[in-house]
């Protein structure tokens, strides 16, 4: 009979996460900006068919930056949940803290128990009826949650994008402003993003019941110049 | 999270099944048990711009009025409307789950179902409501929508079994609707504005609700006026209670003057008549 070679539980940990951030940091990044009417996401994506950016539920977005099938399928688990529950209960028991602990239990339990860990980062918004309900819970590969206040950047590099992002972000920024400053932290200072790089939504904090929009190429050429 | 082969897709009536959320048939027939609250007639009328649909306010429970002021008129989602006639419990779930599954298609795969496939889903709904309906619970919806390929409003009949029959010009469903739609087939044009279209349907429901002891007419003490919405490119839109209630005073005008003017007729004949024989 073979012994199984003795290997230190950190040291497996340590491994899967080095995997699960190698993934990620092969794909595009992300930023998610509050701005004073709601809230911009704002992916580099030159795919107008494969989303990163989508809508959960009527106040609720969701992001995801990786590996596109397993991002993929977290989105449509968090659709059936929010659907689930608002049939169940009611539209507005429906929330972001929630789903973001459901995911990040999902992520938790792929990362500690399967094989391979899900190369993903994911967003799940919200939008308040006033600025001070906005929500944004960035959950990483291992299930971390982060719940961050006026912008957070999603992907390989997205320490750099942060810093870039903080310079350019102030507190009563409009959306034009909000998107051209997510574009020029997300190409940095040797690159440029044209429209058809980028994917673009908002959660627009209006009295509709569904705050989610994409912004489409020619509206977001407009905001750009 | 389910498996790939073992995933219901963008389905969330099978979804709900999977959970265990699907509700249970009645066993037994509920007809003489308990008396069932049914709301009755509504129309759709297809018009210049798209469809207009409207509906009564009112929900029986065999001779007692139950409701005055309910809603049978709903937006589906965006470019279609539903309206029910039938028991109102099963028939506001329906309506309610309808418009989820609309959405929640429109979520998972990123793209809204066609008007047909739309009025296909509902069908199947109606269809799988089949055993409620037996024991007394039947449900019969009207389905209405602007569909964007074509550019022009459409609307679609059921029965109990989910057949779903596609009409050209006008549907009605519910215990007035043999009245409402005699009204608009005299009434009916090609090409007819919205303004004409609304005046149809109310003078389709006031009729309906003068012969039907189901039908709910306006209630001008209430302030209570019959559902009314259109559907055109721009998609559903609910007609402002004002302008229904506008419209209604000049409806109910003309048929008071119309009423005086004959008993003053009336009276006219049978005094000349008189007169002759002195």
């Amino acid at each position: 009979m073979t012994m199984p070679f003795y290997v230190a539980p950190e040291q497996v940990m340590k491994d899967r996460a080095d995997y699960a951030r190698k993934g990620i940091a092969r794909g595009r990044s992300l930023a998610a900006v509050v701005y004073d009417a709601g809230i911009l996401i704002c992916a580099e994506n030159p795919s107008s068919t494969l989303r990163k950016v989508s809508e959960i539920y009527d106040r609720i977005a969701f992001a995801g930056v990786g590996k596109y099938n397993e991002f993929d399928q977290l989105r449509i688990a968090g659709v059936r949940a929010a659907d689930l529950k608002g049939y169940a209960y009611s539209r507005e028991d429906v929330d972001a803290r929630s789903l973001a602990n459901q995911y990040a239990s999902i992520l938790g339990q792929v990362f500690t128990h399967e094989m391979k860990p899900m190369e993903v980062e994911i967003l799940v918004a919200e939008v308040g009826r006033e600025r001070a309900g906005d929500r944004l819970f960035h959950i990483l590969y291992d299930g971390t949650v982060m719940d961050e206040d006026d912008f957070t950047v999603l992907g390989g590099e997205a320490e750099a994008i942060n810093t870039r992002l903080e310079e350019a972000w102030s507190d009563d920024v409009d959306l034009a402003g909000a998107l051209q400053a997510a574009v020029a932290a997300l190409a940095g200072p040797d690159r440029t993003l044209t429209t058809g790089d980028l994917e673009a939504a908002v959660l627009e904090r209006t009295d509709a019941r569904r705050a989610f929009r994409r912004l489409e190429d020619d509206e977001v050429a407009a905001l750009l110049t | 999270m389910f498996s790939p082969t073992d995933d219901p897709g963008p389905n969330f009536a099978e979804l709900l099944r999977r959970v265990g959320l699907q509700p249970p048939t009645p066993a037994t027939t509920l007809e003489g048990v308990l008396t069932i609250t049914h709301g009755t007639t509504v129309v759709a009328v297809r018009y210049a711009d798209g469809v207009v649909m409207a509906g009564d306010r009112r929900a029986t429970s065999g001779n007692l009025i139950s409701h005055r002021a309910i809603e049978k008129v709903f937006p589906a989602d965006r470019h279609s409307g539903v309206a029910i006639a039938g028991a109102a419990g099963p028939a506001m779930d329906m309506v309610k789950l309808f418009q989820l599954q609309l959405e929640h298609y429109e979520k998972v795969e990123a793209s809204a179902l066609s008007l047909e496939g739309k009025a296909n889903q509902l069908s199947a709904m109606v269809r799988n409501h089949l055993p409620a309906a037996m024991q007394g619970l039947a449900v019969v919806p009207l389905f209405a929508g602007f569909d964007l390929a074509r550019g022009s409003g459409r609307l679609f009949q059921y029965d109990v079994t989910g057949g779903r029959y596609e009409e050209t010009n006008y549907a009605s469903t519910g215990s007035g609707s043999l009245h409402a739609s005699t009204v608009i087939k005299l009434g009916f044009g090609e090409a007819m504005t919205r303004e004409t279209t609304l005046d149809l349907a109310i003078k389709a429901l006031f009729m309906a609700a003068d012969e039907d002891s189901a039908t709910g007419g306006p209630d001008l003490v209430r302030g209570i006026y019959p559902t009314m919405a259109t559907i055109t490119e721009e998609g559903f839109t609910r007609v402002e209670e004002a302008e229904v209630a506008e419209r209604f005073g000049e409806l109910v005008g003309a048929m008071t003057r119309r009423e005086a003017e004959q008993a003053n007729l009336v009276a006219e004949t049978t005094s000349d008549h008189g007169g002759l024989q002195a």
